[in-house]
């Protein structure tokens, strides 16, 4: 048997030492970078009801291990039911429990009501890398499907959809957005799950194969931030990185005009696809005269 | 029940059902090997868990190596780090947990504690051993064959699991989905044996609230087991159908590496729902038998009654029942419909608070208790702290806005491994330290013990606690190595080289456990009968061990519940189940209690 000392010290260390820990911690939320400060609220006060239940139950269990130490010419209390004490309880965690799940619900609400004046982008996940894809002048984004992708047509747009002509492409790991603007991110996967994550913007949502699933945010200040894949994609998984730049709406305007849009891409191709022909049926000519100046 | 009874045997109901005819076998094999005796079966059971544990502690102990060091240990490949998360996970947490609290403590404690002879179904019994055997050679099998085991994460999710970016993609995927077939067979043939046990075979004046809170919280564990894994299995049927006949159970359209794959039209999200449908009720699976084990490690070694037995038996039903309505929380940023994760959200923070009434009982145990700090109260001690902390971080992640941020980091694999695999692993070495004296009559060796508990108990704590605020952070869970990024500190890498020198550490310290108990089974201390002076049925066999058919002649008969520690007016600090109210022995000094 242990010194009851020792138990109930362990006991005291391991509450104040975990208060302490969390106080001073170097590892903690990176400073946000998008408009959801509320999550971090949440956060917080979920960190002050727990931690204060937390600490309370270790502290009360270290004086009962003391006080209540076995002695041979004592007798615990018998005492199978306190119904006072048992509904006091009851009703005081449904109150912490309802007093966490209400403010949850309320940031939770916003998280899905996307707001009219958000612009749309989408992110498009394979394994293991990201593109995007902005709607181009029209606002609107072309209409995709797998079967239309190929290796002139990456992103699978229909090309007889006139909403995707100027679509502008992003064939990179890496996209840059405007500060101070809301975005409706658009997810679509063309191979397996994955997720889009940048932990400053804290908002984060799946990409699943055969649907279209999204999130929102708004862009709250300039910076180079980190894309890190949140769900489990095969043997690359990890090294599915990316960046996401936010700058002013003037140099995101010049990145834009940069870009190609998908008529362009198309275009490209054409050009691409009719050259090699020409030189296919080129060497093909020279063959035939070969062979028939042989004969 | 504040007296020491008034029921004779005269008055307590006659059995309702005839005693079972036992099998009586005669060689050793069928003594030993092919054995129906459910405390064979559970040796057998636990045997078998505890040795593939061991295989998932070494592959727990390569991940942190690779993680901790990243650069030092090259052998270790992404290929093979996606391999050892999978089939630990999955080892851990079903051919580890499952079998050990179900086949392992099930069998053995069930017939004993609510006064049978054996199982209701002993040639059953003993074929879902077996089966289980099979399931884990099965398992074992997939190291073996071209692309090794699947690398898809315990949770298997499609279409990754089954297409050839994932390790083990083929064949491994293939024997892990028929492993998991044969499991959930041999399972449902022991999940019938111990409800039907429980419900018919309870000897005369055990009723189902007489019962230890053990026996409840593996019954009701054993009901859920029984409604869930039939969603783990339809779901495993239907992605080796994916895999090997090309259906579109879960497979949308794809592009696969550049090529068009002809799959269409399937849903990835359906296997997730069947999945989790499962997955949830399967931590409760884990969870309510330790529930249940531990009220009793603590009431015994605290000598007191379990404080609010009633409320106790009605919080594990109704987390039972919750637990089927929670499953979505585990797939808040999944792409389902948003709307259902206000749905899930509720429930999982409603099902906190009959979790948290078995937090403040257990606690009040201990209050006016007269506590003796052995080895099992030491550890149950642990698991409450553990749990209350694995608890509580399961509140940041149930509420769905604060889920987002923290998905898939490290916060999550901190949380389930405290609530999950630190505290009931926790509730099980308190179970082998207390029963051991049951199953061999001698202690476990107590310095080593005592090496044991606070190696385990400090060192878990360190690993897990910092590991949160990874997650915190942003670190994603499930990397082979997370390169430069802007926003990790370097101290990070630091956080993680401690986290694995810790961790190998607490597997050191479950080394000297398992050298413990082939040691004391030899040599240990001779503990005599109810050396812990127990109130509940199976400490009062008149064999020690408990001998072929438990009781001898006489089924016992019950006349208290398993409670009845400090009665008044005793002159013994506790009064066994099957002891009549005119044999206890009454005091005519009344002694000293807790209140004066």
């Amino acid at each position: 048997m242990s010194n009851r000392w020792i138990v109930s010290i362990v006991l005291l260390v391991v509450a104040v030492g975990s208060v302490v820990f969390h106080l001073m911690t170097p590892w903690w939320s990176t400073p946000i970078a998008s408009n959801w400060g509320q999550i971090d609220f949440t956060i917080n006060l979920t960190f002050w009801i727990t931690g204060v239940i937390y600490v309370a139950v270790i502290l009360f269990m270290a004086w009962c291990v003391y006080k209540y130490r076995y002695r041979p010419d004592r007798r615990a209390e018998y005492e199978p039911e306190n119904k006072k004490l048992e509904i006091w309880l009851t009703v005081g965690t449904t109150l912490g429990v309802a007093g966490l799940l209400a403010p949850g619900l309320i940031v939770w609400d916003k998280y899905v009501t996307v707001p009219k004046d958000a612009s749309e982008v989408e992110v498009v996940g394979k394994q293991w890398e990201w593109s995007y894809r902005f709607p181009g002048k029209d606002g609107k984004l072309g209409k995709t499907a797998i079967r239309f992708i190929n290796s002139d047509n990456p992103f699978g747009i229909d090309p007889k959809d006139p909403n995707g002509k100027d679509d502008i492409l992003i064939e990179d790991t890496g996209i840059t957005l405007p500060v101070g603007k809301s975005y409706k991110v658009l997810l679509r996967s063309i191979d397996v799950l994955h997720d889009f994550y940048v932990p400053q913007f804290r908002a984060k949502m799946d990409l699943v194969p055969g649907l279209v699933t999204y999130f929102w945010f708004t862009t709250t200040r300039r910076g180079t931030f980190d894309i890190l894949c949140a769900e489990l994609c095969g043997v690359g998984h990890h090294a599915m990185r990316g960046k996401v730049s936010v700058v002013s709406l003037a140099d995101f305007q010049k990145y834009l005009g940069e870009q190609s849009t998908f008529e362009q891409s198309q275009k490209e191709a054409r050009l691409r696809n009719e050259k090699k022909e020409k030189e296919k049926a080129a060497k093909r000519a020279v063959k035939d005269m070969k062979q028939t100046a042989r004969n | 029940m504040a007296d020491v009874g008034t029921v004779g045997l005269e008055q307590v109901p006659p059995a309702e059902v005839e005693e079972m005819e036992l099998f009586h076998p005669k060689s050793f094999a069928t003594k030993y090997i092919w054995s129906q005796d459910a405390k064979i079966i559970a040796v057998q059971y636990a045997g078998t868990a505890v040795a593939i544990g061991m295989v998932g502690l070494v592959l727990s102990w390569l991940m942190r190596l690779q993680l901790g060091f990243p650069e030092s240990f090259s052998f270790i490949s992404a290929k093979d780090y996606y391999q050892f998360i999978t089939m630990h996970g999955m080892i851990m947490v079903i051919y580890l947990l499952t079998a050990l609290f179900l086949g392992g403590f099930g069998n053995y404690l069930i017939p004993l504690m609510v006064g049978a002879r054996d199982m209701v179904f002993p040639y059953v019994n003993m074929l879902s051993y077996w089966i289980f055997l099979l399931a884990v050679l099965v398992l074992m099998a997939s190291w073996f064959v071209p692309g090794g085991p699947t690398g898809a994460g315990w949770t298997l999710y499609p279409p990754q699991a089954i297409l050839s970016g994932t390790p083990g993609s083929n064949a491994g995927i293939t024997l892990m989905l028929i492993s998991l077939s044969l499991f959930i067979i041999g399972f449902t043939m022991g999940g019938l044996n111990y409800v039907v046990t429980v419900l018919q075979a309870r000897t005369r004046g055990m009723t189902m609230m007489r019962l230890p809170l053990t026996v409840w919280g593996i019954f009701v564990a054993t009901i859920l087991a029984l409604l869930a894994f039939p969603a783990l299995f339809v779901g495993a049927v239907m992605m080796t159908l994916d895999k090997m006949l090309g259906t579109s159970f879960f497979m949308p359209a794809i592009v696969e590496m550049g090529q068009q794959l002809t799959y269409k039209g399937g849903s990835p999200l359906l296997f997730q729902h069947l999945f989790w449908f499962f997955g949830h009720p399967e931590v409760y699976i884990v969870a309510l038998p330790a529930f249940g084990i531990v009220s009793d490690l603590i009431s015994t070694h605290a000598r007191r009654n379990i404080f609010g037995y009633r409320l106790m038996v009605w919080a594990i039903v109704v987390i039972g029942g919750l637990s089927f309505v929670v499953w979505a929380h585990h797939m808040y940023v999944s792409g389902m419909n948003p709307y259902f994760g206000f749905f899930f959200a509720t429930t999982t923070l409603i099902i906190a608070v009959p979790t948290a009434i078995k937090v403040y009982n257990w606690v009040l145990t201990l209050w006016k208790g007269n506590i003796q700090l052995t080895l099992p109260m030491m550890f149950a001690i642990a698991f409450i702290i553990t749990f209350l902390n694995g608890g509580i971080t399961g509140l940041f992640l149930g509420n769905v806005i604060v889920d987002v941020p923290l998905s898939d980091t490290m916060f999550v694999v901190a949380h389930f491994h405290m609530v999950m695999g630190v505290a009931p692993i926790l509730v099980i070495f308190g179970a082998i330290y207390h029963w051991f004296p049951l199953m061999t009559g001698r202690f476990l060796h107590t310095g080593l013990g005592k090496f044991h508990f606070w190696v385990t108990f400090l060192g878990a704590y360190l690993i897990y606690f910092p590991m949160h605020y990874l997650g915190f952070l942003g670190v994603p869970r499930r990397y082979y190595e997370l390169k430069d990024t802007s926003f990790v500190p370097d101290s990070a890498a630091d956080l993680n080289a401690f986290i694995t020198v810790a961790a190998l550490a607490v597997g050191f310290a479950q080394i000297v456990f398992i050298c413990n108990i082939f040691w004391s089974a030899y040599k240990g201390k001779p503990s005599g009968k109810n050396p812990w002076k127990a109130a509940s049925l199976e400490w009062q066999t008149p064999g020690l061990p408990p001998g072929h058919g438990n009781w001898g002649k006489e089924l016992p008969v019950v006349y208290r519940w398993a409670y009845d520690y400090a009665v008044p007016g005793a002159k013994d600090d506790f009064i066994p189940q099957n002891v009549a109210p005119d044999q206890v022995e009454m005091d005519s000094d009344r002694k000293e209690t807790a209140s004066t």
